[in-house]
């Protein structure tokens, strides 16, 4: 929802960056306020993934000029875990699976690490169970995935709403969400983005990137950016989605 | 010396082993001609060094280097000294002190009928007919220079026996102690599971942290028909000690063994572990964990011997190498002529926390039956920097992220441990150990 006078969260101007020595990102500009829901779209390689990578602050990637801003902080001076505590997330692509740690270990962790650089208490064993069992329900997750380590042998669409599930306990002001919609069946992306909504409130904001707009459909976003050759080249509203679906990416490239 | 006259050793540093050891007297016959016969291999055989294929990538020139003496006079640690170590669950815990037998600081009274947990010495006069068929009958004492020293001074060691069809109700712990600065110390267990019988086993080695000494040990298990024996060794020497241990176990029709040896301590170290599948029907497990930095070495050496048909062997060996430290495991699997139907799989994973580390790694098979599964596979890496980029990206820091992706590594073998307040404790070390690496 656009508001005016709404708090800007993220400001990215002029960014570029590069990875493996080849230059990926050539001049990103992207505003985002508090309430917003904006859609980065474009066809592969355009850049869409590495622009949430470097945000995120993946090692890969080599900042080589322009800012972000996030809440009025250089996020490039901050380690990826300092991003994370300020409230930023990233809903990766291929979610990395870690033999060995059960979920529950994991989601603990990372939501006590988070709320104690937050100020605020953490949750004991007991305590944390129950929380995550109520954010489970949101996406209607069973409560095995608990036991289980961490994405190991899941679905892609498990995978994916283990992802919004660390959403919902670290509770980001950003979350960007690089292709979440990919490997879902059409039952599984109705619950993740369902999951999604319900999470997104007045004070936070959401970046989607992804390639088709199906996604669209359930999230509406408030603005729609096309990316090619590492740059936003268009935007427009949701309006704009619906005919890059139906044009397809060659017709924004010749207009 | 003994009344035996043997051929003067061929190595200085075995002779200077030897010398000075006086048997007691009035040993029973077959252990006296047991001790002279390994007195003879150990005068025929050298200190190995790495153009002995066995040894290629272990140098124990630092052993050689310093002169041991035998460890002598009585203990001087008290219960309290011991206590870090005693596992919460053990009710039975023969603890010896350089190499000697201290009753003060161990557990052994109320076992149940059937479940004997001594020392050797004390047990020759009661158990002699159950001790005879197998003491120093299982190592291969015609080509282990350190098994055939340690059994040419064997005069006591750990004795447990579990006879037919019982149950030990809880572990029994073997804890090995070295507190004297330049000495050398042979421990020893003898292990007989009789026939259906069970029992938890801990064989545990620690030292004063701030001294320099070898431990030189022995193990021998016998898990009879239809046994079950659960084996935990630690291998938690002083950061400056020599370690070198031999463990041969045999396995009747229908055993089951399982053995997690842990790795933590010692300047250098080596454990060569034998099973020799003896019955048919038998599993087996072998798991080993290493965990080292600084510069240390450790070696582990396994074979597992399918001598008669139908038997099966997991094994999974994982090593964590950080600082300068040198990692080694061999794995050898031999299936002899007729053990068809053998199950064999090993892997060797190994996970390097520096650019120093090393690791060597080496499967062997030695197959001579047609119809069997034999499979291996090793991987030495690294922490995988998308892993710990997804915690950071999850709030976090670098170090705990490193630290919780080394310990599920070493977890995976530590979670096997039947004992559950060494798996605690052990967890806890992985833990610190990564700390310790990440401040390097």
């Amino acid at each position: 929802m656009i508001r005016p006078g709404a708090k800007t969260l993220l400001e990215v101007h002029g960014l570029r960056a590069r990875v493996g020595g080849v230059e990926i990102l050539k001049g990103m500009e992207l505003k985002v306020a508090a309430g917003e829901i904006h859609a980065v779209m474009g066809p592969n390689g355009s850049g869409k993934s590495t622009f949430a990578k470097a945000l995120a602050g993946h090692p890969a990637y080599e900042i080589t000029g322009g800012t972000a801003f996030f809440d009025g902080k250089n996020i490039f001076e901050m380690a990826p875990e300092q991003r994370a505590a300020t409230g930023l997330f990233l809903g990766f692509q291929y979610p990395v699976e870690i033999p060995g740690v059960s979920n529950s270990a994991f989601l603990r962790l990372a939501y006590n690490t988070v709320q104690s650089q937050r100020g605020r208490d953490e949750l004991d064993p007991l305590e944390f169970d129950d929380y995550v069992r109520e954010k489970m329900k949101l996406l209607d997750m069973d409560a095995s995935f608990l036991d289980r380590s961490v994405n190991e042998g899941f679905s892609g669409g498990e995978k994916k709403r283990n992802e919004i599930l660390q959403m919902a306990l670290l509770e980001p002001r950003l979350a960007i969400l690089d292709e979440t919609d990919s490997g879902l069946d059409i039952d599984a992306l109705r619950v993740v983005a369902n999951g999604i909504n319900r999470l997104s409130t007045a004070d936070n904001a959401l970046v989607l990137v992804t390639h088709y707009q199906r996604m669209l459909n359930y999230i509406v976003p408030d603005y729609v950016h096309v990316m090619e050759g590492g740059r936003i080249i268009r935007t427009g509203g949701k309006a704009l989605a619906e005919e890059l679906e139906a044009r397809g990416y060659e017709w924004v490239r010749a207009a | 010396m003994s009344t035996v006259s043997a051929p003067r050793a061929a190595h200085p540093y075995v002779a200077a082993l030897l010398a000075g050891f006086e048997p007691p007297k009035g040993d029973l016959a077959w252990l006296r001609e047991r001790r002279a016969r390994a007195l003879e291999r150990a005068n025929a055989l050298t200190v190995p060094t790495t153009r002995d294929e066995e040894w290629r990538f272990t140098d124990i020139t630092p052993l050689t280097r310093i002169n041991f003496q035998c460890a002598t006079g009585a203990s001087r640690l008290a219960l309290g000294d011991i206590a870090p170590f005693a596992a919460a669950e053990a009710e039975t815990r023969l603890v010896f002190v350089d190499g000697v037998f201290a009753p003060q600081l161990s557990a052994a009274a109320g076992l149940p009928e059937g479940i004997t947990v001594t020392n050797l010495a004390a047990a020759l006069a009661a158990y002699g007919a159950a001790i005879e068929p197998h003491l120093a009958r299982h190592l291969a004492l015609d080509n282990d220079v350190f098994a055939a020293i340690n059994t040419s001074h064997l005069q006591d060691g750990a004795f447990v026996r579990i006879a037919k069809n019982r149950k030990c109700p809880a572990p029994v712990q073997l804890m090995f102690v070295s507190t004297r600065p330049q000495t050398v110390s042979y421990p020893r267990c003898l292990v007989v599971a009789e026939a259906g019988a069970e029992c938890k086993l801990i064989e545990q080695y620690v030292g004063l942290p701030d001294i320099v000494y070898f431990s030189n040990s022995t193990t021998e298990v016998v898990v009879g028909q239809g046994a079950r024996v659960q084996h935990v060794r630690l291998q938690q020497e002083a950061p400056g000690a020599f370690h070198i241990a031999s463990c041969a176990v045999a396995l009747d029709r229908d055993a089951r063994y399982t053995l997690q040896a842990v790795t933590l301590g010692a300047r250098v170290s080596r454990q060569d572990v034998r099973v020799l599948q003896r019955g048919e029907g038998v599993e087996a497990q072998l798991d080993g964990l290493t965990l080292i930095d600084g510069r240390q070495l450790a070696d582990t050496h396994t074979v597992m011997d399918h001598a008669v048909p139908n038997g099966k062997c997991r094994q999974l060996n994982k090593c964590i190498v950080g600082g300068a430290a040198h990692a080694v495991f061999s794995g050898k699997v031999i299936v002899r002529q007729g053990a068809q139907s053998t199950d064999s799989a090993q892997q060797s994973r190994n996970l390097l926390l520096s650019a120093r580390a090393h690791v060597d790694t080496k499967p062997q098979l030695e197959i001579f039956a047609d119809d069997v599964k034999c499979a291996h596979g090793a991987t030495v890496g690294r922490l995988d920097p998308e892993q710990e980029f997804y915690l950071r990206s999850r709030g976090l820091s670098a170090g705990a992220a490193r630290n919780l992706l080394t310990y599920a590594f070493g977890a995976e073998v530590i979670d096997r441990i039947p004992v559950p307040s060494l798996v605690e404790e052990l967890e806890k070390t992985v833990m610190a150990r990564t700390q310790k690496a990440e401040t390097e």
